[in-house]
């Protein structure tokens, strides 16, 4: 596949700020830069099912015992908190071995892999996350058992970690 | 070549069998290959590929970040403290740069209870 410059590469960047703000019709504009810059659709996004197939394998899967906590609202897509909690009683039978981020529209699905045990205590993890836009977000439990469960966040971004060129 | 700056932080007063919040941060652009610098050349990524944390001889916690986590990783987990020791933080980043951080966890014995 030939990478596609950007229309930032083509235009200049003063170029382009004129070319932004002279269009009447913005998103006759934006549209094309937003598809790039996430390299997969406008209106694209992953499925469940997208997300989930490679990681559960051949394991059972179910949205039961996960929390993740996401602001709805995020104002900006370069810095979201994030936390997950599992319920587990984290013992040496019984425990989260790893748990994943994963989001329906970044350009990279796998947001981070987060490898927990017995020592831990308790499953809960918290991190911040970069997002390309208002989506969906899937934090995926492995048990030491093979079972995987999760749980789905919706996140309205307003504005895109991708379009930043600072 | 080792080097790079994080900081840890848990509560005062751990004893021993506590689990307890560690709240970590690492300094690091965290590139994601998308972003483009002011001359519209497009800055290469330059992310965490690992990060660990090590309690005494314990690997108590891992994570493999991708350019989905935001510059400067800021990661809370929970670890049981068994007794005094050093917490070390290693990570590598897609340059080849190795960090470390190390600290001290230190942990009260248990009292027990006075009949």
């Amino acid at each position: 596949m030939i990478p596609l410059p950007s229309v930032k590469q083509l235009l200049g960047r003063r170029d382009w700020l004129r070319l932004a703000s002279a269009a009447s019709a913005g998103l006759t504009v934006f549209t094309p830069v937003l598809g790039q810059a996430q390299q997969i659709g406008f209106d694209q996004q992953r499925t469940v099912a997208d997300m989930l197939t490679g990681l559960v394998g051949g394991n059972s899967v179910r949205e039961l015992g996960v929390s993740l906590t996401v602001p709805a609202l995020a104002d900006n897509g370069t810095l979201v908190p994030v936390s997950v909690q599992v319920v587990s009683p984290m013992s040496e039978q019984d425990h989260v071995s790893h748990i994943y981020l994963l989001s329906s529209r970044n350009p990279v699905m796998q947001v981070a892999a987060f490898v927990l045990g017995p020592w831990s205590g308790r499953a809960e993890i918290s991190t911040r996350v970069r997002l390309a836009g208002s989506q969906q977000l899937l934090a995926l439990a492995r048990l030491s058992s093979g079972e995987c469960r999760y749980a789905l966040a919706e996140v309205i971004v307003t504005e895109s970690a991708c379009m930043d060129a600072s | 070549m080792t080097q790079g700056l994080a900081r840890l932080q848990w509560p005062h007063n751990i004893v021993a069998g506590d689990v307890v919040k560690v709240r970590l941060l690492v300094q690091h652009p965290m590139h994601t290959g998308y972003q483009q610098d002011m001359q519209g050349s497009v800055i290469a990524r330059n992310v965490l590929l690992w990060l660990t944390c090590t309690l005494g001889d314990q690997q108590v916690f891992r994570v493999e970040p991708s350019s989905g986590i935001a510059a400067n990783p800021y990661f809370e987990f929970f670890v049981r403290a068994p007794t005094s020791a050093d917490m070390v933080v290693r990570w590598q980043d897609d340059l080849g740069v190795a960090g470390e951080w190390q600290q001290r966890m230190f942990v009260a014995d248990r009292k027990t209870p006075v009949p």
